[in-house]
């Protein structure tokens, strides 16, 4: 039985573990509306560029000429996985369910034969994948210092992912990311950006004749290492509004559990304090009686 | 035929403007190109310059430094790399935006030593970048 001391002690650091959590979920909820803004505002961009690269795919087909970052190189030996994750923990089962989806996916892989890279955007993505994978990590992306991602941090991640595909270190790239669906659900997802995937923007409906200025394979030399690009960075931000989402409810259950926690402690605290002070009478009296 | 045509200007950060037009003149790598409605289907990439909005609702000009277009006839969309309303541009973002012209030449120099194509690109888009300074009155240095 602990001491009415000891009980008052936690009773005290619970209520302020229950301050600290209440803190994180306010300043979550604050940047969840943030990130969630530019989230939704990056989508229109994202929306039209799946667009205009259906449409130029579409005209280019499956021609000897079509860029190798829409065709692909051919081979399908060596895949690279781009997992991105959040700088911080205390989300969750944000960064796990991100690492666990990659690992599930390595493991695929290298039971199919295939090679396996790593590159990881997102320290906590990182750290929990090194343990395992630590010779099939190629590089590590430190975004720790950037506050609002940026499209030109997007542009320098993808500029990596494309140096790297241009010096025939891997044939197929693969995106890891939390889809933000609300803030209870963030769905982890898996997204082919190398060689591109079109198929799934294919709109049958409108089949207009385009013309291409200047010709189709000129756009699409500049129009692929952009998609790469823009599915980083739609990707960091779905990552960074999901990452503030699953930390808003992590630390609203937090503090509720606190709360729990400090009821049950006070009821204990108070039975304790009872069983004292009825001793300390039962003590009077007999001694009273004993005169 | 309609006399409008529904005109969108997005950057990937944000959309910029989604506006009933009735012409645009777009900066088109090949030369500058006016779209109206019922255009002929087209999609062209852009090279840096102004992009001149004639809405229902007034004019408005745009500074894009490159991207995409997509028009036909009843919808134009622009996807800019950056975008930002001619009005609101500053000097300093403006030399931001040389200097990564710049950067991008000297990057290209120095990769592509025998290959004349990208070296030329990256020096067009340089020599674009300045001569949009020069039509809208920022200087590059």
């Amino acid at each position: 039985m602990p001491s009415l001391k000891d009980l008052k002690t936690r009773i005290e650091s619970v209520k302020s573990t229950r301050k600290i959590t209440k803190a994180m979920q306010m300043v979550a909820a604050a940047k969840l509306r943030r990130a969630q803004d530019s989230a939704e505002q990056s989508r229109p961009y994202a929306e039209r560029f799946g667009h205009v690269m259906s449409k130029l795919a579409a005209s280019v087909g499956d021609s000897e000429s079509a860029p190798k970052l829409l065709r692909g190189t051919g081979s399908d030996q060596t895949h690279l996985l781009v997992v991105m994750t959040a700088e911080r923990g205390l989300c969750g089962g944000f960064n796990t369910n991100i690492a666990k989806l990659a690992r599930a996916e390595a493991e695929k892989l290298k039971a199919e034969g295939k090679t396996v890279k790593i590159l990881t955007v997102g320290k906590k993505g990182r750290d929990s994948l090194k343990r395992d994978y630590a010779d099939h990590f190629v590089e590590h992306v430190d975004l720790s210092g950037v506050r609002n991602v940026g499209y030109s941090d997007a542009q320098g991640v993808a500029q990596g992912i494309l140096d790297r595909f241009d010096a025939g270190e891997f044939d197929v790239a693969k995106l890891f990311f939390s889809q933000f669906q609300n803030v209870v659900t963030q769905i982890p997802t898996m997204q082919q950006i190398i060689p591109a995937d079109v198929s799934s923007d294919a709109d049958g409906g409108d089949d207009a004749f385009y013309d291409f200025e200047p010709d189709e394979e000129a756009i699409l030399t500049q129009l692929l290492p952009r998609g790469v690009a823009t599915a980083v960075f739609s990707g960091l931000l779905e990552n960074g509004a999901s990452e503030q989402g699953a930390r808003m409810s992590a630390m609203d259950n937090a503090t509720r559990n606190a709360g729990e926690m400090i009821d049950k402690l006070t009821i204990q605290f108070n039975r304790s304090r009872q069983a004292v002070i009825t001793n300390e009478l039962i003590e009077i009296i007999s001694g009273a009686e004993a005169l | 035929m309609a006399d409008t045509v529904q005109f969108d200007l997005v950057s990937p950060e944000r959309l910029l403007a989604s506006v009933e037009a009735k012409e645009v003149q777009i900066p088109g790598s090949e030369g500058d190109m006016t779209a109206m409605p019922d255009h002929a289907p087209l999609i062209t990439t852009l090279r840096p310059g102004v992009l001149k909005v004639s809405g229902t609702d007034g004019d408005k000009e745009y500074v894009v430094t490159g991207g995409f277009a997509e028009i036909n006839e009843s919808s134009i969309s622009v996807l800019a790399e950056q975008a930002v309303p001619r009005d609101e541009i500053s000097q300093e973002q403006f030399k931001a935006m040389v200097d990564d012209a710049t950067d991008r030449l000297a990057k290209a120099q120095e990769t592509y030593v025998n290959e004349p194509g990208p070296v030329d690109d990256a020096a067009k888009l340089l020599a674009d970048m300045v001569a949009m300074g020069d039509e809208i009155g920022l200087s590059a240095n």
